[in-house]
């Protein structure tokens, strides 16, 4: 039987917080360039029926916003793998999560021009207060 | 177009975004304990945990959660398709219970029925807000643009 890996020592709280910070940012960032990218391409489904899934994939590959959201995803991904080599998955994952929840909501009112609703903010409220009891 | 309905396949999207990101997560989490602890001063060795299996795996679905968000993103807001992925925690939480019967704490539960309220709220909301030139619905008491912007400056 294989042995259960073992469980990362106790690291420094605030190097923990820089850790899921910078996951966080790097994320919405990430997310909020790719999003304005889709945005800009128009529905795949629709490009999809017109110009196969060929003319999809190219019709994303050719956008350079989307390799800039993909950039910072990227970003997002490695501090994503540096954390858990540090921290607990039940904490890094949810704590990321939750935190890019609000940010993210903020961003895209900000950049996206999104109507963030009153339904909107309860919801990523509820999310994000859900995903943190999820680690306990 | 009426963005405000998602068709069958659509959600079938938005659940595969829901599924494939937490068990992404969860593999990645495997194969980085599975690893010696990793310091800033040797970045290389992040690039070489990739060709960790469980790390591997853990990549081949979080490409197909990327592609499925893509797809979502291009027909839906960004603060609607989040929620989404927030929602596979509930999924890996109730299988973990009733599959795995691993014990769920009332504070989990809690967890739970908040995450679901939150996507539950948005869900019954739009799925497309943002105002955009292209916008195929405009309101008939308006004169459209006769000079419609190109694919390019749109946003």
């Amino acid at each position: 039987m294989i042995a259960a890996p073992p469980i990362p020592a106790v690291v420094n709280p605030w190097l923990a917080a820089a850790m899921i910070a910078t996951v966080a940012i790097t994320s919405t960032i990430g997310e909020v360039l790719t999003a304005a990218a889709m945005k800009s391409i128009g529905d795949l489904d629709e490009i999809r029926a017109r110009a196969g899934l060929k003319g999809a994939i190219r019709a994303v590959l050719t956008c350079p916003l989307f390799f800039a959201g993909v950039s910072f995803l990227a970003l997002a991904f490695f501090s994503l793998l540096f954390a858990l080599n540090h921290l607990n998955l039940s904490l890094a994952a949810p704590a990321a999560a939750s935190l890019t929840l609000v940010t993210n909501a903020i961003a895209a009112k900000l950049f996206l021009k999104e109507n963030v609703d009153r339904r909107r903010w309860t919801a990523a409220v509820l999310v994000c207060v859900g995903v943190y009891l999820l680690a306990h | 177009m009426s963005h405000s309905k998602l068709k069958p396949s659509q959600y079938l999207v938005l659940a595969l975004v829901a599924i494939c990101a937490p068990l992404g997560d969860s593999c990645l989490a495997r194969g980085m304990r599975e690893l010696p602890s990793i310091s800033l001063d040797h970045p290389a060795a992040l690039i070489a945990a990739v060709f960790h299996p469980w790390i591997a795996a853990g990549i081949a679905l979080l490409i197909g959660f990327f592609a499925c968000y893509l797809t979502a993103l291009s027909w839906a807001d960004l603060t609607y398709v989040l929620p989404t992925t927030a929602f596979g925690y509930v999924i890996i939480a109730l299988l973990s219970h009733f599959w795995l019967q691993e014990y769920i704490s009332p504070y989990r539960w809690a967890g739970i029925l908040l995450i679901t309220l939150g996507v539950g709220f948005v869900a019954q909301g739009p799925s497309l807000t943002e105002k955009t030139p292209d916008m195929h619905d405009s309101p008939p008491d308006t004169v459209p643009d006769p000079v419609p912007d190109s694919v390019g400056d749109r946003r």
